[in-house]
């Protein structure tokens, strides 16, 4: 039961958490923001890791792979194209 | 995986990752900020294999390699202006890891009535189906591979509410486990949870679209947190909360900024009778000359110049203070080099340029400031909306490039339209008006525009990188 409550608090703590501190962001970095959390959301894969921590059967060592390959493809595509994104905005300072 | 120093770890991963949030302050700030999400995440990858003996992990690195390596080519080889249709792809990737995973969960601990881990896990499925196909359907539709308009079946609400009914029905029957009726089950489910995502997002199009990819943002990390809650994994219940957080806000900034509701954008609900437009956004006397014309009002013909191109240079050559106004058109017609060239050009020569970005210009939010970064204008050179807006009146020209809707005045002036109340950048307080957009068409709203009619305007229509090129030549030999 403890157990399920902390994770009820880590749930709604991070929902205000996150409102707090993305309600700040200006709208100029929107874009690299929504790619960034794209790539989070991919967080999955550590349950699709977890898929081969008890031994998998054959279903369940395809379904385990496409799932860590997409969530792959979509935390390093996320990350690499908020750094291309980010990397282009300059100030004239610069 | 319950003792405290697992808990700390946990938390210390939390926090970096929200320390990167939190540097999403400005464009150099982020950077580290994105590094250090990608950090934690990597720290929660080594985290997990750590705590736990991971079989076949041939397979698991090969699904890894192949993954990353196609998600980095795709990453570097995208440009810019396919961002949007990249990122609706990645939630659409995301969507099908998380209900790959919960599928596996579920049919692997059997668990019989309804505690809190199944609902997770059916939440977890349904969310990350509809999430898959929500997100292809938008992808295809802003990588203008399937039409843009919003499709209606006959019907269409009752479809959608079918579906809903269905999947509840269904997940209801998976309360008495007997596998493997239970695998064929979840399948159904799955099955119908794709066909509520297409349902659901081939009813939006347009002007919407940025609403959409929102919403899926949202959606793909609550199913990843509800995936979290099955695998009790505290890891991936804050990461997806938080994205989760994160793309309300974006979802609710995008419907702001279009005068929407997110039940007018899902369903094709309207406001009959919306609220008096001018003095929902602008206080009474700050809008003195607005006029309440009905469209049964013969509309004054547009000023034909005979050389629009000479008005233009003369113009431009008068001005103090100019500012741009960009629209997706400039975008599609992959113009924003040719335009922010001119404005370089503007600025040598004296003058005091801006950028004015409206919040739903592009098609994702603020891609359009994205656009421009890649077409190296400074970043200190874009202004929002509510810091020029009253600005415009000492603004002796603006410059709209591919821009209909967002400078519309009859959002201010007309009642009863889809765009009455949405904020607009008040480009017809300027003392003159350059309007470089392909045709005089009304834009996705299908309002026309009586700012093309204004006597102060100049019209300069056709391929926005062919008027800028003749512009900067006009330009550049007048000053000669």
């Amino acid at each position: 039961m403890s157990e399920l409550l902390i994770m009820l608090a880590v749930f709604v703590l991070s929902i205000i958490i996150g409102y707090l501190l993305i309600s700040k962001v200006p709208n100029m970095l929107h874009t690299p923001l929504m790619s960034m959390t794209n790539a989070i959301s991919a967080v999955t894969i550590l349950g699709a890791l977890l898929v081969f921590a008890v031994k998998p059967d054959l279903t369940e060592t395809l379904l385990g792979a496409a799932a860590i390959a997409l969530a792959a493809f979509n935390v390093v595509g996320g990350f690499t194209i908020t750094e291309r994104m980010l990397r282009m905005f300059k100030s004239r300072k610069e | 995986m319950n003792s405290l120093t697992d808990l700390l770890i946990d938390l210390i991963i939390i926090l970096i990752f929200l320390s990167g949030f939190s540097r999403f302050r400005t464009p150099g700030a982020a950077r580290t900020g994105n590094l250090s999400a990608a950090f934690a995440l990597a720290l929660a990858l080594v985290v997990v294999m750590a705590r736990h003996r991971i079989m076949q992990p041939h397979v698991v690195i090969i699904a890894l390699m192949i993954g990353s390596v196609l998600g980095w080519l795709v990453a570097m080889r995208v440009n810019m202006i396919q961002i949007p249709a990249m990122v609706a792809f990645q939630h659409g990737a995301g969507g099908i890891a998380a209900f790959l995973v919960s599928f596996v969960e579920l049919t692997r601990n059997v668990l019989p009535g309804f505690g809190v881990e199944k609902i997770s896990g059916l939440l977890g499925l349904t969310i990350g189906a509809l999430t898959f196909s929500g997100s292809m359907i938008a992808s295809g539709k802003l990588a203008n591979i399937l039409k843009g308009p919003p499709v209606r079946l006959p019907g269409h609400s009752l479809i959608t509410l079918g579906l809903i009914v269905l999947i509840i029905f269904t997940a209801y029957f998976t309360g008495s486990p007997q596998a493997p009726l239970l695998n064929v089950l979840l399948v159904v489910l799955v099955a119908e949870s794709v066909m509520l995502g297409l349902v659901f997002s081939i009813r939006i199009g347009g002007a919407d679209m940025p609403v959409l990819i929102s919403f899926l943002n949202a959606t793909a990390g609550l199913a990843a947190a509800f995936c979290g809650v099955i695998i009790h994994n505290r890891l991936l219940i804050a990461c997806g909360a938080t994205v989760a957080a994160s793309g309300s806000i974006l979802t609710h900034v995008m419907c702001r900024a279009m005068n929407r509701n997110l039940l007018q954008v899902f369903i094709g609900f309207r406001v009959k009778d919306a609220a008096d437009p001018v003095r929902v956004f602008f206080g009474e006397g700050e809008v003195t000359d607005a006029v309440t014309v009905t469209e049964e009002e013969p509309a004054p013909e547009p000023v034909r110049h005979a050389d629009p191109l000479a008005e233009a240079i003369e113009a431009c050559r008068n001005a103090e203070n100019i500012v741009f106004i960009p629209g997706y058109g400039m975008a599609f017609a992959q113009a924003q080099f040719d335009v922010v060239a001119f404005a370089a050009m503007l600025e040598e020569s004296g003058k005091n340029v801006r950028f004015a970005i409206h919040p739903v210009a592009g098609r994702m939010p603020g891609h359009m400031d994205v656009l421009l970064a890649e077409a190296n204008l400074s970043f200190d050179k874009r202004v929002d909306i509510d810091d020029i807006n009253p600005d415009f009146e000492n603004t002796d020209l603006v410059i709209v490039v591919g821009a209909c809707d967002v400078v519309n005045p009859a959002a201010i002036t007309m009642k009863n339209t889809p765009i009455s109340g949405m904020p607009i950048l008040m480009a017809h307080l300027a003392r003159r008006i350059l309007i470089c957009n392909l045709d005089e068409k009304p834009g996705y709203s299908g309002i026309d525009n009586p700012l093309y009619r204004n006597e102060k305007a100049i019209l300069l229509l056709g391929d926005a990188r062919e008027t800028f090129r003749k512009l900067t030549e006009a330009y550049s030999s007048s000053l000669n």
